[in-house]
């Protein structure tokens, strides 16, 4: 049984079909590219599996169990957790705060409890502050972490976003376009954060991205989807080959 | 070697919550202190009657701006019927006291508990709506309860309910104001808290971290509603006459001005913003002749060249605090020596 089964998904707005008929699989512990031209409802498969969007039809299971339609702080709590294209950090709250805040729903205390501050809670604040601290450790942000998350500069940001995603205690982590904005260099430390990241948490990753030497560089398996379907999927160095990927990105007559 | 480190885990953490009780302890007895010398005040004849009742003004409208500050500030609805939620609390420990002849700590809770509910029954629909919807929506149900209240013969109607008997002491007062400040305090700096804020910053990212938006906007509501009823019920056995239109809108935006002029998500701000806003016209009048007449321009005046010069609001989302202030006294020490280096350099 895989971690994430997607089977005949289907969203459409109005008369516009974004995505039609997507079926993937994702097992444990993998690394998984999705790619396509602009458009292609990439951002949309994604916000259908954390719960944005409700799909028309079809079915997302997590370990076979259904989560499609259910809101999507409950598919947090199935250990799916996500990244956004445009930064959405919690802009007027400190680092450490914005890490914190993905542990309150594994929280045990209270409403009442966390108003009079039981020593029980104290104790449990202390932990996670803790744990905070370790992942901002691990993305080199803990020397920030009484900034407020606005004044970091951009790359550091994208980090954020990944720890803060990360806190979540993800099995499933999507990530929608890390590298966006990022000039070389920093891709590179990505790339390696990325695979470094699989390893360490024991975790699957969907990864969205436009920069090729990225995906092509991580990536285990790739889906490709162009116009709401997937046209292609396979290795990356299949995905290279195929012409109609590369028809779709360059248009036709560029495969020959 | 494993026992022991688990050992000393268990003392730092004993320690930590020692400290934080030690804590809360001294703040206890600091506002012990801060009543004791009040009072002291008081019956030197140093505080009169006039200013006392100013300071009691002051504390009522306190407890509903931090309740308000809460949904406003700290959770980024923007709502328009707060005033309505004194009124229920308001009414509804007046009728308590004077036709059930309630004790009167009774009555104050039966108001805050009509408050929360209405706000339950009311936020479950209508903190799905964002932004303007809920303002506007907001100001229709403030309308509404007003409305309400006019037409309803056994609350007085229009005429409103006179000669409610005056129970509300400066001590109750005191103490309403220190209850409401430690619940808000203590639910900020909590993981509630951080969820609470996390939907303001941003709704769709806090749900995508397992943050129940609704929930969070809910309990906000509901606490800072219940706020509002509170200091409904003090007002009510502060004036001991209350009529429909002391509730009405105008009374709501005067809330929301006390709140972001002392800063929007700052507690100590909105005890700052409502002290000066309250005692400001007050103080005008004994000025000069010219201030007397003019004082409400002068005071709307002041409130413009506020907002154009720090639309923030006073503290922005800043806190005075002990800690604060001991911080900021390092942050001078430490810049004026460096000054006093760069001066003898540049003498030299």
């Amino acid at each position: 049984m895989s971690l994430l089964s997607v089977e005949n998904l289907t969203i459409t707005f109005g008369g516009l079909t974004a995505v039609s008929d997507v079926n993937m699989q994702i097992g444990d512990h993998q690394l998984i590219g999705l790619i396509g031209p602009n458009g292609a409802g990439k951002t949309t498969l994604f916000n259908m599996l954390t719960g944005v969007y409700k799909p028309t039809s079809g079915k997302i299971e997590v370990n076979g169990e259904r989560i499609d339609g259910i809101k999507p702080y409950d598919i947090t709590s199935k250990r799916i957790s996500r990244t956004f294209q445009n930064i959405r950090l919690f802009q007027e709250l400190t680092v450490l705060e914005n890490v914190m805040v993905s542990f309150d729903f594994q929280a045990k205390a209270s409403l009442f409890e966390s108003i009079i501050h039981t020593p029980a809670q104290i104790l449990e604040e202390e932990k996670m502050k803790q744990e905070a601290l370790d992942i901002l450790k691990i993305f080199s942000l803990d020397d920030k972490a009484d900034e407020l998350a606005k004044n970091l500069p951009y790359g550091k940001q994208r980090r954020l976003e990944i720890a803060r995603a990360l806190a979540a205690k993800p099995k499933l982590l999507l990530l929608d376009e890390p590298a966006a904005g990022m000039n070389p260099q920093e891709t590179i430390e990505l790339t390696d954060l990325i695979r470094w990241i699989k390893d360490e948490f024991k975790i699957s990753i969907l990864l969205i991205e436009h920069d090729m030497k990225l995906v092509m560089n991580v990536c285990e398996y790739i889906y490709v989807l162009s116009f709401g379907q997937i046209i292609a999927k396979g290795l990356p160095k299949e995905i290279q080959k195929n012409p109609q990927v590369i028809e779709a990105y360059l248009g036709k007559g560029a495969a020959k | 070697m494993q026992t022991k480190i688990k050992g000393n885990e268990k003392n730092v953490n004993i320690n930590l919550v020692k400290k934080i009780y030690i804590k809360y302890t001294l703040t206890l007895v600091a506002l012990a202190i801060a009543y004791g010398l009040l009072m002291f005040l008081v019956n030197q004849g140093i505080i009169d009657n006039y200013i006392l009742r100013i300071m009691k003004q002051v504390g009522i409208f306190v407890i509903a701006a931090l309740g308000l500050n809460l949904i406003l500030g700290f959770t980024g609805q923007f709502t328009m019927g707060h005033a309505a939620f004194m009124s229920i609390g308001a009414y509804g420990s007046a009728i308590m006291t004077k036709n059930f002849n309630m004790p009167f700590p009774i009555a104050l809770i039966v108001g805050v508990i009509l408050s929360a509910i209405l706000a339950a029954v009311i936020g479950y629909p209508i903190l799905r709506l964002k932004g303007d919807y809920l303002a506007i929506c907001t100001l229709g149900f403030g309308e509404i309860v007003k409305v309400l209240i006019q037409n309803v013969d056994y609350v007085g109607g229009a005429r409103g309910i006179s000669s409610i008997p005056t129970k509300t002491s400066f001590l109750i007062v005191f103490f309403g104001v220190a209850l409401c400040y430690a619940i808000l305090k203590n639910l900020i700096h909590s993981s509630k808290g951080r969820a609470i804020m996390s939907v303001r910053e941003d709704e769709i990212a806090a749900e995508a971290m397992g943050i129940n938006s609704t929930k969070y906007k809910m309990i906000a509501f509901i606490i800072g509603s219940s706020m509002a009823g509170l200091a409904g019920g003090l007002y009510a056995h502060f004036n001991t006459f209350i009529d429909p239109a002391s509730f009405n809108f105008a009374k709501s935006i005067e809330l929301i001005t006390y709140v972001v002029l002392g800063g929007m998500g700052s507690l100590s701000g909105t005890v700052l913003g409502t002290s000066i806003l309250i005692y400001l016209p007050e103080a005008l009048r004994g000025l000069s002749s010219v201030f007397k007449d003019y004082r409400m321009l002068i005071y709307a005046f002041l409130l413009v060249l506020m907002m154009i010069f720090r639309p923030q609001g006073i503290l922005g989302t800043r806190e005075i605090s002990v800690a604060n202030i001991i911080k900021l006294i390092k942050g001078i020490k430490k810049l004026s020596f460096k000054d006093i280096l760069k001066r003898k350099k540049a003498g030299e």
